[in-house]
């Protein structure tokens, strides 16, 4: 099953490396990693997203993160309410996509054009991930490349 | 006043009462030795390996309750600490370690005896610092000192750069410390403390289980207390020996892979397990699956993570074992046990510890015996890992805490020598022995010049039965006694003990073991016993791997 873990840590060098460790140790994938600071420049906000195939494992796994010094609190939100949102930046090949297909799905997903010319074009998507699954089947060979921010979550 | 990082070091060490610390110099803590030097109030003993500074600091905390204190320079100094780390790690050991870093501006340039220190240490430290500037310092020894005596104890690491050892500051050491993400529970749930008592009340068969959390705890009375009070018999993980007395009529003396028959009869069979500051080790625990099937658990234990890890606790209790055991003593009724004692009395006459005994060959067990015999118990006993700790561990009878050290979670051969070493610089009016296989002793025999240099007058015991033992004996039990490599050469222990200046003593016959004893304990001197002892003779009892621990092997149960 997967799970969405938020950690407030001390913003400081080696914090996501000793986080990391705790999986990788394991031989635990960490499917998605957002950190960046919180609204207090002393602490920083990761949310990551792993796939747990035990769960008694990642009970553990959690319970090590907390005993980490550096770690303040660690929060698992799959079991609450919570938002979830991704950015992706795409570049389209508007020679494989015709342009007014590439326009109408501008419209139905919002998207926000960043460069356009006759050959390509760069968009930027912000939602969830069945969201962002959607556009890239839509898009579908008409992607040339896809960046994604990994996942950020809020409680509700 | 300015210092240097140096000088600020050692002063912050003073500040923390360090009074001995184990090290080694080279190139990248040059400054720090030189203020070391200049500083009588901290004993530095000048160790021959790195690892023996470790292993030296560990037996030091061990024995005496104080933070160990380690010294390396960078690269091959500072790797070497490694495995004493990982040991410290493991058995809950507060150390701090300090290693020289090459100059700030080097790291990452695979400069000259650089190591990644914070790297290759994070897994097996309970934290460690890289200290990029002399102003931090002061600040960093402080957390260093209390992350690793508080909660859950263990090793933490400072990685120095030359140039912050150099790099000057006004000095001034923080009376209090505060951190917002390290806050061990110290005080148990009270409505936990309640259910506990609730099951303790209502069971007919309990036992305690206790572990090293009670040594660090320093609540062997309090654990008496309870067991006296409710009438439960008590066992003792390896690390747990000597936290409550192996005479006392309700001890079972330890368990688990070759703990004793009745102590693992009494675990399978009981209602209700009140484990203190251990942690259901699988050396304990056996077939996870078949382990203790009607037993409720309560769970004492200051570490969160140490919860219902490998078998299902029933009741938590999170917090210093001293403080919850205080509570749950003053709230706890006497269930009624003389039935289930009548038990446990009849399995300790049927399935007694035993050996072969021979009239002229020496029995391992009878050495270990003797030494109780001849300190009364009263001595301190480091071990090396395999037969020569299990045999320790079995027929010592310890009474105190503190006065059994050895490498439990990592079985690390080599830790006995210098964790003896740390021991007597730390405890130095008891007799200390380091009980040793022909094995292990080999793999840190340079610190033999550490203790005769150092007039360390410790006493080292070895079980030569030339083999390594254990493995051995595993190679005997499941691999048709093809013994792959098990069969060791040995130098001659007499005069190798000379040449560094010691004593050394062969003993081969059963009637020259105790006179070699009483010699060896009434000279003043670093003495190497050497007991030529039966070649091929086992620990016993014993639970084959992944099996129940009640299925034990050799002429019991």
């Amino acid at each position: 099953m997967k799970h969405t873990i938020s950690v407030l840590v001390e913003n400081k060098p080696g914090v996501l490396a000793r986080i990391s460790g705790l999986f990788s140790a394991r031989g635990f994938n960490i499917e998605s990693l957002a950190v960046g600071e919180t609204h207090d420049p002393s602490i920083s906000r990761l949310t990551m997203v792993v796939n747990a195939a035990e769960e008694r494992i990642l009970e553990q796994i959690k319970k090590q993160l907390h005993k980490l010094i550096d770690v303040i609190t660690v929060w698992d939100l799959t079991n609450i309410d919570f938002f979830e949102r991704e950015l992706v930046l795409l570049k389209v090949d508007l020679n494989i996509l015709e342009t007014g297909r590439f326009d109408s799905v501008v419209n139905d997903f919002k998207l926000n054009v960043l460069s356009r010319d006759d050959r390509e074009a760069v968009i930027e998507f912000a939602g969830d991930q069945d969201r962002i699954h959607e556009l890239s089947v839509i898009l579908d060979a008409g992607v040339k490349e896809l960046v994604r921010t990994g996942r950020i979550a809020i409680s509700r | 006043m300015k210092m240097n990082g140096a000088q600020i070091l050692v002063e912050s060490l003073k500040k923390e009462g360090v009074d001995a610390m184990f090290g080694y110099p080279g190139g990248s803590v040059l400054p720090l030795t030189d203020g070391l030097f200049a500083c009588p109030d901290i004993n530095f003993v000048l160790v021959r390996h790195e690892q023996g500074a470790a292993h030296a600091a560990d037996g030091y905390a061990r024995a005496t309750g104080k933070v160990g204190v380690c010294m390396a320079t960078s690269g091959p100094g500072a790797t070497n600490l490694v495995t004493g780390l990982a040991t410290a790690q493991m058995d809950s050991v507060p150390m701090v370690a300090i290693t020289g870093q090459v100059k700030t501006f080097l790291i990452g340039n695979d400069a000259f005896q650089e190591a990644d220190m914070t790297g290759i240490t994070r897994p097996v430290t309970k934290h460690n610092y890289l200290v990029k500037d002399v102003n931090e310092l002061a600040c960093v020894v402080k957390e260093a000192f209390h992350i690793a005596r508080t909660g859950r104890p263990g090793p933490v690491l400072i990685d120095l750069p030359v140039d912050v050892q150099t790099a000057e500051t006004v000095f001034s050491y923080p009376e209090k410390i505060c951190m917002r993400s390290y806050n061990p529970t110290v005080c148990g749930h009270p409505g936990q403390i309640k259910k506990a008592a609730r099951l303790i009340n209502s069971c007919k068969k309990p036992v305690i289980y206790a572990g090293g959390g009670v040594v660090v705890s320093a609540c062997h009375e309090e654990l008496l207390s309870l067991a006296e009070k409710i009438q439960a018999p008590v066992t003792t993980t390896l690390l747990g020996l000597g936290a409550f007395p192996e005479n006392h009529k309700l001890s079972l003396g330890m368990l688990g892979m070759h703990g004793t028959a009745y102590a693992n009869h009494a675990v399978m069979e009981s209602d209700l397990i009140i484990a203190v500051g251990a942690r259901f080790d699988d050396r304990v625990t056996g077939k996870i699956d078949e382990f203790a099937p009607h037993a409720k658990v309560v769970h004492i234990d200051i570490d969160p993570t140490a919860i219902s890890k490998s078998i299902r606790v029933h009741v938590p209790i999170v917090g210093d074992a001293g403080n919850i055991l205080r509570e749950l003593n003053s709230i706890v009724k006497s269930p009624d046990t003389a039935e289930w004692l009548g038990q446990v009395r009849l399995w300790k006459k049927e399935y007694p510890l035993r050996y072969k005994t021979s009239k002229d060959k020496i029995s391992p067990q009878y050495v270990v015996e003797q030494i109780r015999k001849l300190t009364g118990g009263d001595a301190i006993i480091c071990t090396e890992v395999g037969q020569n700790q299990m045999w320790a561990a079995q027929y010592y009878t310890f009474l105190r805490p503190r006065t059994f050290i050895s490498s439990g979670g990592l079985g690390t051969m080599g830790f006995g020598l210098p964790a003896a070493i740390g021991a007597k610089v730390g405890v130095p009016d008891k007799a200390v022995f380091n009980i040793a296989g022909d094995g292990s002793i080999q793999m840190n025999i340079q610190e033999l010049a550490t203790a005769v240099a150092g007039n360390i007058n410790v006493k080292i015991a070895i079980l030569n039965n030339g083999y390594l033992g254990m493995v051995r004996q595993w190679q005997e039990l499941f691999y048709e006694r093809r013994y792959a490599f098990t069969k060791l050469y040995a130098p001659d222990f007499v005069k190798l003990a000379e040449s560094y200046g010691a004593v050394g003593i062969r003993v081969t016959r059963k009637d020259e073991v105790i006179p070699a004893l009483e010699k060896a304990l009434s000279t003043p001197k670093v003495v190497m016993l050497d007991f030529v002892v039966e070649d091929e003779e086992n620990v016993f009892p014993m639970v084959p791997a992944g099996s129940a621990i009640n299925r034990m092997i050799g002429g019991m149960a």
